[in-house]
């Protein structure tokens, strides 16, 4: 009877999740394209004078 | 030390910069709000399923307790902000329903399983954990397939939207009714708790004034209460796209406001930045430290395949539910939606049927001959 596989580091095991957070980002730069930084949204939301246009969890 | 440690600035630095070229200022200080979060959870061991835990386990408040002041902390701005700024600033307002009610339970079992709830994943994966990876896997489908089934789950029954503000009138009589709301919540955790286990200590006292500040910060700059959820849900439809999954049919990503953010880059997404901030955050917390800690001991395959569907169940639970910990509990009691309190009264119950499952469900891997258990 072989040992199980020992589990990667904690490390390991985050560099994993960023590089696939990271691989995702990519693709969608890739099929999504850039943002125009000229349409980009104001810094802050409060005082805009602009309605919020963001997507939440609580949106049906 | 020091080589890894401006290393993990360089990089915190680099992902604001980053944002900032991509998608503007916005999305910049939106990052950096993002790894805010990740720091203070990580760093000041700051949770939300763990709490929950130790409340019904041990008769631990502690956690709790600190969940309700920072909740409490974030009301006392955010409400009368609402109020103020109703054009520009938005609540984290749902309906109550049945399969919202289900969800929240369904959720409240999942998070006790994977020891990890909306940002408990995102931090458990973003510091290493093996358990809170595979479970973000499942969450992400999870929250994806949720959405593709949502309008059928609301129409099983499903309440107006309804506030605290709506039901007592203005800014001043919400706040009243909220801190009373969770003064109540505080006593019995009080109530339960044993003695020395009641108050926080100072550790997440600054957690939650932190969490607070950084939730307002999310509320004044993106317009919108901290969220977890949709963007794993978006994370998930652009890989099916990807996939060539056609979702212009489907009654969610059709809607206009999905349909234009399904279209449009993921760095214009407010929750899409807070989540890649929070598990960066939590990397360079785990990093920071001399000693990052053991990985989580070793499974049986059935229970790694445990940990995938039970992250699978958080995430669609929590699309039916309209949030997680995070978007329905903190940022709906905070902001005075009603459907923030019966979230919580619902996960909290189902959190209680987690806590039985996971020695079930999860089991340690067995022993090589001649070894010692995992």
């Amino acid at each position: 009877m072989t040992a199980p596989p020992a589990s990667p580091t904690r490390t390991a095991t985050a560099l994993i999740a960023l590089a696939a957070l990271a691989a995702l980002v990519a693709l969608d730069i890739v099929r999504s394209g850039t943002v125009d930084p000229f349409d980009a949204p104001v810094p802050i939301a409060l005082g805009s004078g602009q309605a919020p246009s963001g997507a939440h969890c609580t949106d049906l | 030390m020091l080589m890894i440690r401006t290393g993990l600035v360089v990089l915190a630095l680099a992902l604001v910069l980053g944002a900032f070229i991509l998608a503007g200022p916005r999305a910049a200080l939106l990052m950096a709000v993002g790894l805010g979060f990740g720091l203070v959870l990580e760093g000041l061991r700051f949770g939300f399923a763990g709490p929950w835990r130790l409340i019904v386990t041990d008769r631990d408040g502690r956690g709790l307790m600190a969940q309700l002041l920072a909740i409490g902390a974030t009301a006392a701005v955010a409400l009368p902000l609402l109020s103020a700024a109703p054009g520009e600033l938005a609540g984290a307002h749902a309906p109550i329903g049945l399969a919202m009610i289900g969800g929240a339970f369904l959720f409240g079992a999942a998070m006790q399983l994977v020891m990890g709830c909306g940002s408990g994943t995102l931090v458990n994966a973003g510091s290493g954990n093996l358990v809170g990876l595979v479970a973000l896997v499942g969450f992400v489908a999870g929250s994806f397939f949720g959405t593709l089934h949502l309008s059928w789950w609301t129409d099983l029954g499903t309440l107006p939207v309804m506030t605290v503000q709506g039901l007592f009138g203005g800014a001043g009589a919400a706040l009243t009714v909220t801190l009373l709301g969770l003064a109540l919540v505080a006593a019995l955790v009080w109530w339960r708790a044993a003695p020395g286990r009641r108050m926080p200590p100072a550790r997440l006292w600054i957690a939650a004034g932190l969490i607070a500040a950084l939730a307002l910060a999310n509320l004044v700059i993106a317009g919108q209460p901290w969220g977890i959820v949709y963007g794993l849900g978006l994370w998930g439809a652009k890989l099916a796209q990807a996939g060539g999954a056609d979702l212009a049919a489907t009654a969610f990503w059709s809607s206009p406001g999905n349909a234009r953010q399904l279209d449009a880059s993921l760095l214009t997404d407010v929750t899409t930045l807070t989540n890649i901030g929070l598990l960066v955050g939590a990397f360079l917390a785990m990093r920071w430290k001399r000693r990052p800690g053991a990985q989580v001991g070793r499974m049986r395959p059935e229970s790694w395949a445990a940990v995938l569907i039970a992250g699978l169940v958080l995430g669609y639970s929590a699309r039916l539910a309209f949030g997680c910990n995070v978007g329905a509990f903190f940022s709906g009691v905070s902001t005075g939606s009603l459907h923030g309190w019966v979230w919580f009264a619902a996960a909290f119950a189902g959190s209680g049927l987690g806590l039985k499952l996971r020695p079930v469900l999860l089991r340690p891997a067995a022993p090589a001959a001649g070894g010692q258990p995992a």
